[in-house]
């Protein structure tokens, strides 16, 4: 019904009744009284659904419009040069780029099958019981702010990598033959492998809830029909439930990747610092978000600051594409399940 | 021997599924024990430092004594900035999503971006809040680091709102109408009320979440060595000071970063658990 006939049938309603006529007016008044409230809150309500569209749109232009000068003095270079001198006011993204994308892949190459196996633990091997808290724990790990792992690993993590996984990894790996060259240099203790590595820590609960929620999903039914052939606990993870939850673990892993992608403050404090692109991982070296937290209170210059928006620009970019990737299959799996 | 073929590859299969139930353990201990440890060293590092003066004391200049009353008190500043700007924003957006455009296209893209947005970098909305509010004002202040922290806000909130108003049953909204009460009167009244549990959970996480951010603060509210009401300029906040006692070379104010770092993981923790018991207790009715 549309807003006038509605109004007129409260009309008729009115005018038809049998009131005292001082009594209608006063009621029409009411009435007229909650119908502009109603508009109003809807339309309240509209205005700030279409806020949050455009905080996202201001957050893009706002980053464009920050990285111009940047863009317009480099150019293209910007993106693929390893140069980075606030002193000459030469700038490029090179390294940042790089250091983002390997951390967050160690981070992946980690936490993926340690998080799905986890999964699997939570859903087809643990007790009851045991369920609930082992998954709240896991989910108070993620709760953990991320200046907390910073900090911990500036102090405990990286002081006891440089003591033993470090040493242990130039001696081993740093001699076979392809591979040495990402295990040489000294121990530094921070660098490209601790950020990897406690971002892993960082995504591991991420990646291991939405899994678990995901396995949760499959049809008893199917694991039912599977058990009673005959398969193994494993077997049925391995042929039934992974399968039929892809997508989901999919889109779960790249939500983690988003995540890694932009995480700051884990990251800054263990990474070094160091805008050069190093064969081993043992090496310092930066990361787009690193370098923002680092130096963006020190940027002097106009095309400093705006060579680290740039950067900001770029893994805005980035992470965008790999959420709305995650959404998009998280979303199939959804209307798949509802 | 058909029989010995079929029991060996049996023997085969008990025990791939032994080592991965072996593995799938030792993940979850792996996990588990991250956990232990850094709360165990978060414990042991920031408990030593915990005393009154911590609560009573200005930040100490490096090699005297001192506390953390102003980055708390400028923690505490910011989240209510954050909080009282992104929630009616937030609640008003999911209202919207979940009673009037349910079914919409503006709602279908809302929702996307939004979970865009939950997921963003928290440097990215730091830069963004630089450029529109630091920027042209040409100063650092603590009204920037509150808006900042309410573009984090604004996502959970609309994410939590949207979900519990959407588990509200039609029939309370249909009984509401039919006693003649305005949509939004229906809203606010039944379907709030209904969702509340839910929706102050969405809230509490929300501040959960702010709590320790360090990162959107960074070029926003920056930091301030003393104390400061003034929120027109810098103000000190725990994330901030942890940052940057943590990357100094001086011991004591390591050690101040340390407490710090447990009172902002205690209070997160205090939040996610009261959140948590909220909805379960909510579920339960």
């Amino acid at each position: 019904m549309q807003p006038e006939e509605r109004q007129s049938v409260v009309d008729v309603a009115l005018a038809s009744g049998v009131a005292i006529p001082g009594e209608t007016a006063a009621r029409t008044k009411v009435l007229g009284r909650l119908r502009l409230g109603d508009a109003v809150f809807r339309h309240l309500t509209r205005a700030a659904a279409i806020a949050v569209l455009l905080l996202l749109t201001g957050v893009i232009i706002s980053l464009i419009e920050g990285s111009l000068p940047a863009f317009r003095k480099f150019g293209f270079e910007f993106l693929i040069s390893e140069r980075w001198n606030p002193v000459t006011e030469i700038f490029g993204a090179l390294p940042a780029i790089y250091g983002t994308v390997i951390t967050s892949l160690i981070a992946m190459l980690i936490a993926v099958p340690v998080g799905l196996m986890i999964a699997y633990f939570l859903t087809e091997l643990c007790p009851q019981w045991l369920r609930r808290p082992i998954g709240i724990a896991i989910e108070l790990l993620a709760g953990i702010p991320s200046i907390i792992y910073g900090i911990w690993g500036l102090f405990m993590f990286a002081p006891f990598l440089q003591a033993t996984l470090q040493p242990f990894l130039i001696d081993s790996l740093g001699h076979v033959p392809l591979i040495a060259p990402l295990f040489s240099g000294p121990p530094y203790g921070i660098g490209i492998l601790t950020a990897g590595l406690i971002l892993a820590i960082m995504v591991l609960p991420f990646v291991t809830s939405i899994s678990r929620d995901v396995f949760e999903a499959v049809p008893a039914v199917l694991k039912e029909a599977a058990y009673g052939v005959g398969c193994t606990t494993w077997e049925v993870m391995r042929y039934v439930v992974l399968p039929y939850a892809r997508i989901g673990v999919i889109g779960g892993v790249m939500l983690a990747l988003g995540r890694a992608l932009g995480e700051t403050m884990a990251v800054t404090f263990v990474i070094g610092n160091a805008h050069r692109i190093s064969a081993s991982l043992l090496a310092p070296g930066t990361t787009i978000s690193a370098s923002i937290a680092n130096e963006f209170t020190e940027a002097t210059s106009d095309l400093y600051t705006s060579a680290l928006i740039a950067l900001g620009l770029i893994l805005f970019v980035i992470t965008f594409i790999v959420l709305a990737a995650a959404r998009y299959m998280l979303l199939r799996i959804e209307r798949r399940i509802g | 021997m058909p029989d010995t073929v079929a029991l060996s590859r049996y023997a085969g299969r008990r025990r791939r599924n032994a080592v991965a139930t072996a593995l799938s353990f030792a993940a979850t201990a792996f996990g588990l024990g991250w956990l232990v440890l850094i709360l165990g060293v978060l414990l042991w590092e920031g408990f030593g430092g915990l005393s009154v003066a911590v609560f009573t004391q200005m930040t100490p200049p490096p090699g005297s004594n001192g506390g953390l009353l102003n980055p708390i008190f400028g923690s505490l500043i910011l989240t209510a900035i954050a909080v009282l700007i992104g929630t009616p924003i937030g609640i008003l957006a999911g209202t919207y999503m979940a009673e009037y455009g349910r079914h919409d296209r503006l709602t279908s893209v809302v929702r996307f971006i939004n979970d865009i947005l939950l997921s963003a970098p928290s440097i990215v909305i730091g830069l963004f809040i630089y450029q529109v509010m630091v920027a042209p004002l040409g100063h650092f202040s603590g009204w920037a680091g509150g808006v900042a922290l309410a573009v984090i806000v604004i996502p959970v909130v609309v994410r939590t709102t949207e979900d519990m108003l959407v588990l509200v049953p039609n029939a309370l909204r249909e009984a509401a109408t039919s006693i003649g009460l305005p949509r939004s009167m229906a809203i606010t009244h039944i379907c709030y009320r209904a969702a509340r549990a839910g929706m102050v959970t969405g809230v509490l996480l929300a501040v959960a979440r702010i709590s320790g951010e360090t990162a959107p603060l960074l070029f926003t509210s920056l930091n301030n060595q003393f104390w400061s009401t003034d929120l027109n300029g810098p103000m000190s906040s725990l994330p901030v000071v942890i940052f940057q006692f943590a990357l100094s070379p001086y011991k004591d104010w390591q050690a101040l970063a340390w407490t710090g770092a447990l009172i902002i993981t205690l209070a997160v923790l205090a939040l996610s658990i009261t959140a948590r018991s909220l909805t379960s207790s909510g579920k339960r009715s």
